[in-house]
């Protein structure tokens, strides 16, 4: 069946859909390079025994030394892989 | 304009799946309102727990996207990623989430709303870009009459017309459409 709409109807809907903060946009459309980050640290910690042992001693800081600036997401995904093994 | 703003969900989630930064980018760009509304007008989520819930559906989206039985499916399955992330925020509010993931009656029909919110977006894509663009920027950007004229430099006198006219040929684009 054909909805008909008038223009203030089409006006209420369009407004409904506004933009997210540019911001969020952005941190989503960086996810991919992210999540290579993530893994490339995960087999780094998996690979380097010393690396995984300042990883656990002061995650910010370790990374922070070796150059990486992963945002609160990677980090606490790092805190649980490194919880869980 | 992006390439890919023209494909179709199936084949962004393919080119998704192949790697295709672009294709991401699009595919955030395409959905970004659509999470945003949900979380913010379906549920009334806080900006910081919307912001949680954008964030998380995401990822969930990147790292979950082989696991879509039906690439055509994209938008009912990151609607339903996002409610159910949208419930456990309430939750972990302590906020009354309800049972079996039974909505209540206002968040379906302010979620219902959305649905219908999308459609006439999908169906906006179809119109000139200086359509896309003036109605955008009235609607959902806000933006004053004058600030409009000031942008695209064109008489600020002319900008209620082309308006009307431009929801004039989305009327008829969605009647051609359904």
């Amino acid at each position: 069946m054909t909805r008909l709409y008038d223009e203030e109807r089409l006006g209420v809907l369009l407004r409904l859909l506004r933009p997210a903060p540019m911001g969020w946009v952005r941190a989503a459309q960086e996810l991919p390079d992210a999540r290579r980050t993530f893994d490339e640290i995960v087999a780094r910690a998996e690979a380097d025994l010393a690396f995984r042992k300042a990883l656990i001693a002061d995650l910010e800081q370790a990374l922070s030394a070796e150059g990486y600036e992963p945002d609160r997401r990677i980090l606490d995904e790092i805190r649980e892989r490194l919880s869980e093994s | 304009m992006s390439r890919y703003a023209s494909l179709s969900d199936a084949e962004l989630v393919r080119s998704c799946r192949e790697g295709v930064s672009e294709a991401w980018n699009e595919l955030v760009e395409r959905y970004s309102r659509y999470v945003y509304a949900i979380a913010v007008r379906g549920f009334r989520l806080s900006d910081e727990d919307a912001e949680d819930v954008f964030q998380d559906v995401f990822t969930r989206i990147y790292t979950r996207l082989d696991s879509l039985r039906d690439d055509s499916a994209l938008r009912p399955w990151i609607a339903q990623l996002t409610r159910r992330r949208c419930l456990d925020a309430l939750a972990s509010k302590g906020r009354e989430v309800p049972a079996d993931d039974v909505l209540a009656g206002e968040e379906t029909a302010d979620l219902t709303e959305v649905e219908e919110a999308f459609t006439i977006r999908e169906a906006l894509s179809g119109l000139p870009d200086a359509c896309q663009d003036i109605l955008d920027r009235f609607f959902t950007r806000d933006q004053s009459y004058k600030t409009i004229a000031d942008e695209l430099e064109i008489p600020s006198g002319t900008i209620a017309s082309r308006i009307a006219r431009c929801l004039k040929r989305l009327r008829t684009e969605l009647e051609e459409t359904e």
